[in-house]
């Protein structure tokens, strides 16, 4: 309910309104979980415009996995980050328990993920090399598709550090689904791993040379 | 509240949409004739000048204040746009705020219609201001461009924009063929119907070209055709929406052809420095918000200033 009202009246319209994003190939997005979204990850702002770029009424099933060191790092953010965005916490550091359960389980519920498998948001506008878990996680879940998503210009809007964001607009290209199921990864997670970073790079290659000067 | 639009006013807009009804058959009818041939983009574009056109139509007959907020957000997505095609320096971003900050406070000055400041706001106080915030940021590795293509883009997308919406607030008595309602619908309908004009001039007999190094699809013979068909227009609409008698009409047709021919030409130049096509893709089959309104960013001021300079006592 709170997800669902924070999104309507204050997400969607701020997005509209100082983003501004153009989309290519929406279709190819998930119309039903269980799925897993994968993007390269520069801004708070890439998890609030994957959302509402998937149909509204598939808003209470998505799931963005999200950090537990630093959401849930003081009471009300943690209280934000479950209640208004419905994150799946997961520990970045530390080996007690597999963390990848969780996400298992909310596949298994037909939930979709969103996942950035640089971990981090790190430079703006750069890419960092993708972590292993996303291809473990296919390994063990070979049938849910996993869809690549190359998101551009949202880290000149709010960048890792900055309180103030500045309007520009952004571009979103998304690309072909894969499973881990499929035989050239022989199920093998760093191939699958390996595979989706350069579908990642290459819808990066689409898009226009606006960064930084 | 609902503006009273006056009959020509209404006779001019039932014209538009007739417009409009002949281009969508028009379109139509081709793609049965000539199903091998894609019109996909000239479908789009109809489809687009419809929804321009409704838009326009509505924020004009609410009231004078939505007109003005909606031209301010134009300026808004104008400048957004433009900021998201050059390259702009991360150190920055605060200035580019403050850049955005000049548009609510541009429009402010037509709301309290304080010409004064209206006309000096953003070629003086802005133009002074913006290179202070650059220096308190403290980079100075690309300064020049930076604080020059800044400002440059203020002033066609906010500067130039905002002399629509100053149009709109002039005092009615300016012209009493339907008031600064009229003016405005004149100054926009006329510079959308030339480049409309030139573009089917060109593409029936364009031979020579004008500017072949900046845009190889303009051509003597569009430009002529646009400029000519335009001044009639120009003529025959003026009796009906403006207080300019015949030699007055001409002037402000070959004002509105030629000055859209030049802005349209600028944003082609800028198009090409930057390397890209289109400045956007907000409208299907026409591109960005700024290969919409770039013929706008001269006509609005020249036309606002001819108008000013003969009409305000």
């Amino acid at each position: 309910m709170i997800k669902q009202i924070f999104f309507r009246l204050i997400v969607r319209p701020v997005l509209i309104l100082v983003v501004g994003v153009n989309v290519r190939r929406r279709h190819l997005l998930p119309e039903r979980g269980p799925a897993i979204v994968v993007a390269n990850h520069n801004s708070h702002l890439d998890t609030a415009v994957l959302m509402t770029l998937l149909p509204a009424r598939l808003l209470n099933r998505v799931r963005p996995v999200a950090a537990a060191d630093y959401f849930l790092s003081n009471p009300l953010l943690a209280w934000f980050s479950r209640t208004a965005i419905g994150i799946i916490p997961i520990r970045r550091k530390g080996d007690d328990g597999d963390p990848l359960e969780a996400l298992r389980s909310a596949l298994d519920d037909e939930q979709i993920l969103i996942l950035f498998p640089e971990g981090t948001r790190g430079e703006p506008e750069e890419m960092a090399d993708f972590k292993s878990g996303i291809g473990r996680l296919a390994m063990q879940c070979p049938n849910v598709p996993v869809i690549p998503v190359y998101l551009h210009g949202l880290g000149k809007i709010l960048p890792k550090g900055a309180f103030l964001p500045v309007p520009f607009f952004s571009d979103v290209f998304v690309g072909e689904a894969l499973v881990g199921g499929d035989p050239r990864f022989d199920a093998d997670p760093h191939r699958f791993v390996e595979f989706l970073q350069d579908r990642v790079t290459a819808l990066a290659g689409e898009a226009p040379k606006r960064a930084w000067d | 509240m609902i503006t009273e639009l006056s009959d020509h006013v209404f006779w001019t807009l039932v014209a538009i949409y007739g417009l409009l009804v002949m281009a969508s058959i028009i379109v139509g009818v081709m793609s049965k004739i000539r199903p091998e041939t894609d019109f996909s983009e000239l479908v789009a574009r109809v489809k687009t000048w419809w929804v321009m056109v409704a838009v326009f139509t509505l924020v004009m007959v609410v009231n004078r204040n939505v007109s003005l907020v909606f031209f301010a957000f134009l300026s808004f997505l104008a400048l957004k746009e433009y900021l998201s095609l050059i390259p702009t320096r991360r150190a920055d971003r605060r200035v580019l705020f403050w850049a955005y900050l000049s548009i609510p406070v541009q429009y402010f000055w037509v709301f309290d219609q304080y010409y004064g400041m209206f006309i000096i706001f953003v070629p003086v106080y802005i133009f002074l201001l913006l290179p202070l915030r650059m220096i308190l940021v403290g980079e100075t590795r690309g300064f020049l461009k930076a604080v020059g293509t800044l400002h440059w883009g203020l002033m066609v997308t906010v500067f130039s924009i905002s002399h629509l919406a100053f149009l709109l607030v002039l005092p009615d008595a300016v012209n009493p063929n339907g008031g600064a309602a009229a003016l405005v619908l004149f100054l926009v309908g006329l510079t959308q119907f030339n480049d409309v004009a030139q573009y089917c001039w060109g593409k029936a007999f364009g031979r020579h070209q004008v500017v072949p190094t900046v845009s190889p699809n303009k051509t003597v013979e569009g430009l002529l055709g646009g400029m000519i068909t335009t001044t009639v227009l120009a003529v025959v609409l003026a009796p009906r929406l403006t207080p300019f008698g015949h030699r007055e009409a001409l002037m402000a047709g070959i004002i509105l052809s030629l000055g859209g021919f030049v802005g349209d030409i600028v944003i082609s130049a800028v198009k090409r420095d930057l390397d890209i096509k289109d400045s956007g893709d907000l409208l299907p089959g026409h591109g960005g918000i700024l290969d919409r309104i770039d013929s706008l960013t001269y006509t609005a001021p020249l036309f606002f200033h001819f108008v000013r300079y003969l009409y305000l006592p």
